[in-house]
């Protein structure tokens, strides 16, 4: 028949047809077949990363930025396994991803051949769903099926494992036949309930010291107005957490910080003196809580998500309301009573005063802290501000000032390290045209270190700030405050001279050991039409404060060394 | 909270008929540390689905929201805890005991009481079919005891809801958040790192 198209084919029509416009992967014996097709789709940008794991992060930190669905090659076996953490990665933070793997041809499955992986298998608790395609009529109905699940509803990571033969079999593709969605049980559009919305607004309308806690979900929904609306038009002071970072204006008077393990204490204590959480598109994480039985005590709790599983999970909720979030709110919002709540709002600024939270230690040696308040300074909330995990992350979210939607990239649930460099290459190459900053640590700078090579072929001009104390500082902090200073395996002294190391790769390096040259570096960095890695060579031992240990509670809050 | 104590629950689910579903699901409850007891699937009265019955068992936490984590997947058409609803449910077993002639009658009486088919005779073994709830056959079972029992195989409980009402497909209604009567408010976060 003159409409059969090969499956490698269908593969890449079927993308193009879902807007994609950017694959990060690397080939292999099995997905080769694919990377044969791709000539014939130039439309398709594909951006050879040197590990898988990079590919994922990726694709993660571009789906991140734009809100558009990511997309990740990899081959059968070591390939496919290399992309699990970014699987893992995306899952915890609800993130839409699509990984295409290759697999072994139909007749050795399930027969130990060379790089096979039962990777749907290995990838089940890490997907949101994933699929084993046996036929090539089956690639256009399942790619389609599988974008509709990764972006919609709670979003998540779907992965695609096409066995080799399954790429050069014949089928017909046709887009209006195969994108038709037929999905029993699955409900992303679900109708709101006038009940629920009817009782928050009681509640709301009625509480006298409500706060909000946004979270990654509003970013996700796209809700930031509807969100500001609510909370200017009632006087709600707003708390993010950390994924929620970038959902409300950080320069907004009713802004009052991300709570938590390392939040500002303020925020910490504003959610404790409520008599309301409202958590929106927050899943009330354990690094929020701590301990379950403790937090708001005084409020009640309502609970504005997608997922119905979230509800009642951490925390007991008065009253929940299932459904997207800026449709929530769009119904939600008019009902709400204009309010000025000028006590609790008095009330809110002393505990702001009373509790600064983010004083930079006196010191005239160099610090992790000075660099990101320099660079909030310099870029004024303009920049992407990419992560890894750690001191250097909680630095960021907390020196910071976001003021702009999707601006904070960082791996919160899973915390992952390694993400800082990949995230990024995603993001820059989603936004070329805007600054992108990631802020790295030392130790987990080196752990996908190899995707240097990916900024520098792509000409990315991503500026890495490596907040370089030769330890594995949040290790160190822990070891110091929770295991009576036992240090142990959290110090590297065989740092590589980062400065060296981005020449060898052809990316500008800069080396800052004292304070007074934080800004003169950053400036040059931002000059600079390439990447650039300016190495900050900070204190050795620096403990990040606010701190509120695992499982405790406002009560146990550190607020700042004893000295 | 006391982590030694089982919480029982009975779900029912109509899933897609195809590969790898069992999978995703028992996936779900050994990742939750959750217990299954029984377990029985069957074709439904829609082609491609099918119904399953799941009696499970774990700590409060790991089965309080357990329907509505099913019902996350995307292979899962509807899930519904109904333990606390009022429902029905069966059992087949067949038990197999040792039995030499004298014995015969004494079992034939059994037997008749509890309304139980005997399918098989050998020269000193019977087997027995019984259908029911579970404590008529753990009763049924408890008698056989005496007589030596060989071997006993269970189906599993199915269950359905009393009424017309049926665990399928939602028909535009509001997504359900089941079973927040269970929660539990000791302190879980014990756990956390």
């Amino acid at each position: 028949m003159k409409d059969m198209i090969k499956g490698s084919e269908i593969v890449c029509k079927a993308l193009l047809k879902e807007g994609v416009d950017t694959v990060f992967g690397i080939p292999g014996g099995a997905i080769l077949p694919l990377y044969g097709t791709l000539n014939k789709f130039p439309e398709l940008r594909h951006i050879l990363t040197r590990h898988e794991q990079g590919a994922c992060h990726a694709a993660d930190g571009y789906s991140r930025t734009t809100g558009r669905v990511g997309v990740a090659f990899a081959t059968s076996g070591p390939g496919a396994t290399n992309l699990i953490t970014g699987m893992a990665t995306a899952m915890m933070d609800s993130v839409p991803l699509i990984a295409i793997t290759g697999q072994v041809g139909r007749p050795a499955i399930g027969t130990d051949a060379f790089q096979e992986t039962d990777i749907t298998g290995a990838t089940l608790p890490v997907t949101k769903h994933n699929y084993l395609v046996m036929r090539a009529s089956d690639l256009g109905p399942i790619i389609h099926e599988a974008f509709y699940i990764a972006k919609t509803g709670r979003p998540g990571p779907v992965l695609i494992d096409i066995p080799k033969d399954v790429f050069d079999e014949l089928a017909s593709y046709d887009y209006k036949r195969d994108s038709q969605i037929d999905l029993p049980g699955y409900d992303p559009y679900m109708k709101i309930d006038e009940n629920q919305i009817e009782k928050a607004v009681e509640l709301i309308n009625e509480a006298q010291k409500p706060v909000i806690l946004s979270g990654h979900g509003v970013i996700i929904s796209r809700a930031q107005e509807k969100l500001l609306e609510l909370a200017e038009k009632a006087q709600i002071p707003v708390v993010t957490t950390l994924l929620g970072i970038s959902s409300f204006p950080e320069n907004h008077i009713l802004s009052t910080g991300f709570p938590g393990m390392h939040g500002m204490a303020y925020a910490s204590i504003t959610l404790d003196e409520a008599d309301l959480i409202i958590g929106i598109g927050s899943r009330f994480d354990d690094r929020i809580v701590g301990n379950a039985k403790r937090f708001g005590k005084n409020s009640k709790k309502i609970h504005i998500d997608i997922d119905p599983a979230e509800i009642n999970k951490t925390v007991k909720i008065d009253a929940p309301i299932i459904g997207d979030i800026d449709g929530v709110l769009k119904i939600l919002n008019p009902k709400i009573n204009t309010q000025n709540h000028i006590e609790w709002l008095k009330q809110v600024e002393h505990i702001k005063a009373e509790h600064p939270s983010l004083a930079i230690p006196e010191s005239d040696k160099l610090l992790g802290q000075q660099v990101i308040k320099t660079l909030s300074d310099i870029t004024k909330g303009d920049a992407i501000i990419c992560t890894g995990v750690g001191q250097h992350q909680m630095w960021a979210a907390q020196h910071y000032q976001f003021t702009k939607p999707n601006t904070w990239i960082s791996s919160g649930g899973l915390g992952t390290m390694g993400f800082e460099i990949p995230s990024a290459i995603g993001a820059q190459v989603a936004a070329p045209n805007k600054t992108v900053w990631s802020i790295c640590g030392d130790g987990g700078f080196q752990m996908t270190i190899g995707e240097l090579a990916t900024v520098a072929e792509n000409k990315l001009p991503i500026k890495y700030a490596i907040l370089n104390n030769n330890h594995l500082g949040m290790i160190t902090q822990w070891q110091d405050m929770f295991y009576d200073g036992q240090r142990n395996a959290e110090t590297y002294s065989g740092n590589p001279d980062f400065v060296k190391l981005a020449e060898a790769y052809g990316i500008k390096g800069i080396r800052v050991k004292n304070q007074e040259d934080i800004k003169k570096a950053i400036n040059d960095a931002n000059k600079h039409d390439g990447p650039v890695i300016i190495d900050f060579v900070i204190e050795k031992v620096d403990y990040v404060y606010p701190m509120i240990p695992a499982g405790g509670s406002v009560d146990e809050l550190i607020e700042e060394e004893k000295k | 909270m006391n982590q030694d104590k089982l919480y029982r629950r009975t779900v029912v689910a109509l899933v897609h008929d195809k590969p790898g579903v069992l999978a995703r699901i028992s996936g779900l409850f050994r990742r939750r540390g959750v217990n299954i007891e029984s377990l029985a699937v069957g074709h439904s009265e829609k082609p491609l689905f099918s119904r399953m019955t799941f009696v499970v068992a774990g700590s409060e936490n790991s089965v309080k929201n357990i329907s509505n984590q099913l019902n996350k997947l995307i292979d899962v058409v509807k899930a519904s805890d109904i333990s606390e609803k009022n429902y029905v449910s069966r059992e087949l077993a067949l038990i197999k005991v040792t039995c030499n002639q004298s014995q015969r009658v004494e079992l034939l009486e059994l037997s008749k009481i509890f309304r139980v088919n005997v399918v098989d005779v050998g020269i000193n073994n019977m087997t027995f079919e019984i259908a029911g709830g579970k404590s008529k056959i753990d009763s049924f079972v408890e008698l056989l005891d005496q007589f030596g029992v060989i071997e006993i195989m269970r189906t599993g409980r199915i269950a359905t809801l009393r009424g017309s009402t049926k665990v399928g497909l939602n028909d535009g209604e509001f997504s359900e958040i089941e079973n927040t009567n269970i929660y539990v408010s000791e302190d879980d976060s014990s756990g956390s790192v």
